[in-house]
């Protein structure tokens, strides 16, 4: 069964082709019905292949199916070819899995909205890309879904395009991401001429190989790093993904926060051969996760706009993602991926669930008491906040435990700390989040309380079953501590992943995870003492720190000293082109060659009579001539 | 028998008549009768020389040559009457349309 | 040559068959040229196209004459000449404006018939002429064009189609007139 693996990404494309020519025509309940449908056979065959996959020896991995010659050009070959190995088995169930349940969600999220099956449409479009970019065998077809998803994610931040915000959103992620993009394929590029193929697995082969050195090594890791960032929203390239919220919940929810932003986490787990091969790459990764770890959790402290915190808290997750990767625990980094998943798109679907109940409100300042009105959020949403927190028992916990013992192991005592520093602030502003909305006083705009109703069920059930997985998901890798042998992920993904783990002794774990443990709940006791029983607090500390307050209340002027520096002189560049060149230069030449033509169009038009004898007789002096020159 | 070198002179003859009659008439009809001349002297071109190579693909092309022309005289036909029926003449001379 | 075999035709004959055909040819077609009435001239192509048709009988055509007495020198010049009745034809026919295009023409006809026998002299110097065996049959010709040229065939008849659908569209009444 494992080999119709490549049916995987046939579902939802051929749900998006049908959708895109016939959508407007179709009923809505059918859209919902084939949309969701085509996902969930995506999940389908992805399990079972998931299940054949564990029958498989590992010698006979990685599953390789090369539906067709894409590319041939002299030596550069690129085949049509999809690869199925446990990483992939593991995104293609993420990403099958929670889009399932998120395109469920969004039957009733976007119930009433006027392009019910453009979204749709976009949807499908965007499983089917990650779900390439996930399965190709060479970076090549990689980049092509990583394109894909950028596209998507274009389309579906500026869904609603009336609104100028959302579409300037949209625009702005296209573009912060071709600077990543350009990385990247820098980065295909120099391997292709390194190693003359861009096969996943000919590049493992030429590294065990010995043909690449470590400072190639570090160059094009570096370079495939850059593409990360932008996709995964890392420093310095994260200024999109807050603006992304711009877009329907449901979006935020699957792109930002499960599969899409995790592309570039997937893409440095998939080269790890690559970066095991430099340390100064690795470092690097880790450094700048956890710099964005401990940045983007310090900006959502001050924000207001519920769907904001969230997004800054999944750049401030994908930082950790990269930790566990750039210390060489790539295990530890796609675990991340995988309970952030659940957690992550958890609480994206509560929080829409929340703006759903309030009529689309977004500010928290207007929330509060909305615990005994909205039970059925409320409780996911809490399960959520403690799964992130790292709350012993629940999936982040893990994860997040696995990453910081890493970073610990592997001597890199900054990146812990960061680490450390990140996760109190996690704790603290996720229940920022939750005592603001859903405990406290009512703030309420009396219009929106009088519209105040809980999420139907087909909303609220898909948070069920994630809440469901954001408790149990992380029991699949239990740390050392608990006993041997249960680190079950890592060993399934041993095939694929080259790193080798450090190893410290029990009593030093045990000091870790406690640490970890204790300053979750020291994060979640300032955000009680600040919003339960001292609420006054927050605005007297405000005003003693003004500067620190502004500076993250404004999350640190980042997007203003990118629009002084990049931003402007490349308008006004444009601008002096424009005038100087585009206008006088290139107008000139376009507008003389034109003019020319017309001349000798004007000239030449005496020959077109419009006679059918004259046209003939031309005719004929023409064959007669032809065939005076043949014969003599 | 006949030597193919009478056939080819007769088809050229034929197709030359053809070219003339195309210039000499003016009304399109006898127009596009002098084009079925030219037509049918190539087609006695090319079954003389299936003949003289004894090969029996001349005669497919004239039968193709002839189904074709059977369409073109259709389509053609339906030209001259829309033209009819807008300017009130089949002159040549008065259909200029594409006049550059 | 079985056709002429078949009913036994001396050279000869076959000869004085050929020149008279020829002279049905030439002669009909040069009356078409100098008939003013286009109806009469239909009627002379016709003539024409008979005698052109028992050229290729002569030439172990008898399929290809049959189609052409039948297509040709029937159904399209039928066609011909339900358009001439349908248009009045001589309303507005005037002299010829350019006289000097109708002496340039025959200087040209004149020129390309010069070429043409030369070209066909250039021809038979190489020909080998093996015309012996009996090529003509009409069931090698169906053979043929149910194999090898099936698929010229079957693309004809669309090309057929397409044809009838744009005389239609052409020549009928637009609904607003």
């Amino acid at each position: 069964m494992t080999d119709l693996f490549w049916l995987i990404p046939f579902f939802p494309i051929l749900s998006t082709f049908i959708l895109a020519v016939f959508g407007t025509k179709l009923p809505k309940k059918y859209i919902s019905l084939q949309a969701c449908f085509a996902v969930f056979a995506s999940f389908a065959v992805s399990l079972i292949s998931f299940l054949g996959l564990l029958k498989t020896g590992p010698e006979q991995l990685p599953l390789l199916k090369t539906l067709f010659s894409w590319i041939t050009a002299g030596k550069f070959q690129i085949a049509f070819s999809l690869q199925f190995d446990s990483l992939t088995a593991v995104m293609t169930l993420i990403v099958s899995g929670v889009g399932f349940i998120i395109h469920v969600y969004s039957i009733g999220y976007m119930a009433k909205d006027k392009s019910y099956a453009r979204f749709f449409t976009y949807m499908n479009l965007f499983t089917f890309s990650m779900l390439m970019l996930v399965m190709s065998s060479n970076l090549v077809l990689m980049f092509v879904g990583w394109e894909g998803v950028g596209l998507c994610s274009y389309l579906l931040i500026g869904f609603w395009y009336e609104k100028h915000s959302a579409s300037n959103a949209g625009m702005k992620a296209f573009i912060v991401n071709r600077i990543g993009d350009a990385g990247f394929l820098l980065a295909i590029l120099f391997l292709f001429v390194h190693i003359g193929s861009v096969e996943f697995t000919a590049i493992n082969q030429a590294i065990s190989g010995n043909m690449i050195t470590a400072g190639f090594a570090t160059l094009v890791g570096i370079l495939l790093f850059v593409g990360a960032t932008g996709k995964s929203a890392q420093i310095p390239l994260y200024v999109w993904l807050p603006d992304a919220m711009e877009g329907p919940t449901p979006v935020s929810a699957l792109i930002h926060a499960a599969t899409m932003v995790t592309a570039g986490v997937y893409m440095v787990a998939r080269m790890n051969m690559l970066y095991s091969l430099s340390t100064t790459a690795g470092n690097i990764v880790a450094l700048v996760g956890a710099l964005t770890a401990v940045f983007a959790a310090s900006m959502a402290l001050t924000q207001n706009d519920i769907k904001r915190v969230l997004a800054y808290s999944t750049i401030s997750q994908l930082g950790y993602m990269f930790i566990g990767c750039g210390v060489g625990a790539y295990a530890a980094g796609i675990f991340h991926l995988y309970t952030h998943a659940f957690f992550k798109s958890l609480l994206f679907l509560a929080a829409g669930s929340v703006m759903h109940a309030l009529s689309g409100e977004l500010n928290m300042q207007k929330m509060g008491g909305l615990k005994k009105y909205l039970p059925r959020t409320y409780y996911p949403f809490l399960i959520g906040a403690i799964a992130i927190a790292g709350i012993p028992f629940l999936s982040g916990f893990f994860s997040k435990d696995a990453i910081l013992t890493s970073a610990y192991a592997q001597g890199n005592y900054l990146v812990w700390a960061l680490g450390i520093l990140g996760a109190v602030m996690t704790a603290f502003y996720m229940f920022r989040l939750i005592f603001m909305t859903f405990h406290g006083k009512e703030r309420l705009e009396p219009e929106a309380k009088k519209h105040l109703h809980e999420s139907p069920p087909v909303m609220t059930l898909p948070l069920a079953v994630l809440a469901f997985f954001a408790v149990v998901a992380g029991y699949v890798s239990l740390p050392a501590v608990f006993g041997k042998n249960l680190d079950w992920f890592g060993r399934f993904l041993e095939p694929v992943i080259h790193g080798h783990a450090h190893h410290i002794s029990l009593g030093m774990e045990w000091l870790l995870i406690f640490i970890s443990v204790a300053v979750a709940v020291l994060g979640i006791f300032i955000a009680y003492v600040f919003y339960i029983s001292k609420t006054h607090l927050p605005s007297q500390l405000a005003q003693k720190f003004p500067f620190l307050y502004r500076l993250l209340f404004n999350k640190y002027y980042v997007d203003e000293a990118y629009n002084a520096l990049f931003i402007q002189p490349a308008v006004k560049g444009s601008e002096l082109v424009y005038k100087h060149f585009d206008l006088k230069v290139i107008d000139g030449a376009v507008n003389g060659a034109g003019k020319s033509a017309n001349a000798v169009g004007k000239l030449l038009s005496f020959l077109q009579t419009g006679f059918i004898k004259d046209y003939a007789l031309i005719f004929l002096v023409g064959a007669i001539l032809l065939l005076g020159y043949l014969l003599f | 028998m006949i030597p193919t070198s009478y056939f080819i002179v007769l088809s050229a003859l034929l197709f030359v008549l053809g070219i003339v009659a195309f210039f000499v008439k003016k009304d399109l009809i006898t127009q596009f009768l002098s084009i079925e001349v030219m037509l049918n002297a190539g087609n006695l071109a090319f079954i003389a020389f299936a003949k003289a190579h004894g090969l029996i693909e001349g005669q497919i092309i004239v039968f193709f040559i002839i189904t074709v022309a059977a369409a073109e005289a259709a389509v053609g036909l339906a030209i001259i009457l829309l033209i009819y029926k807008q300017k009130k003449t089949i002159k040549s001379e008065d259909v200029n349309l594409m006049k550059g | 040559m079985a056709l002429c075999q078949k009913y036994n035709l001396p050279y000869k004959m076959q000869e004085f068959l050929f020149f008279i055909l020829a002279i049905i040819c030439v002669g009909a077609v040069l009356a078409m040229i100098l008939t003013k009435n286009p109806a009469y001239s239909a009627l002379w192509l016709v003539l024409a196209f008979l005698g052109i048709a028992g050229i290729f009988g002569l030439l172990d055509a008898p399929f290809i004459a049959a189609i052409q007495i039948i297509i040709y020198a029937g159904a399209i010049m039928v066609l011909f000449i339900f358009v001439i009745m349908m248009i009045d034809v001589r309303k507005g026919l005037s002299p010829e404006k350019k006289k000097w295009t109708l002496f340039l023409s025959g200087f040209l006809g004149l020129v390309l018939l010069f070429e043409l026998i030369t070209a066909a002299t250039g021809v038979f110097s190489q020909l080998k002429t093996v015309g012996t065996e009996n090529i003509g049959s009409p069931a090698g010709l169906g053979r043929l064009l149910f194999t090898d040229f099936l698929y010229p065939f079957e693309i004809t008849s669309v090309l057929i189609i397409a044809a009838l659908v744009g005389a239609i569209v052409l020549a009928k009444k637009k609904e607003n007139e």
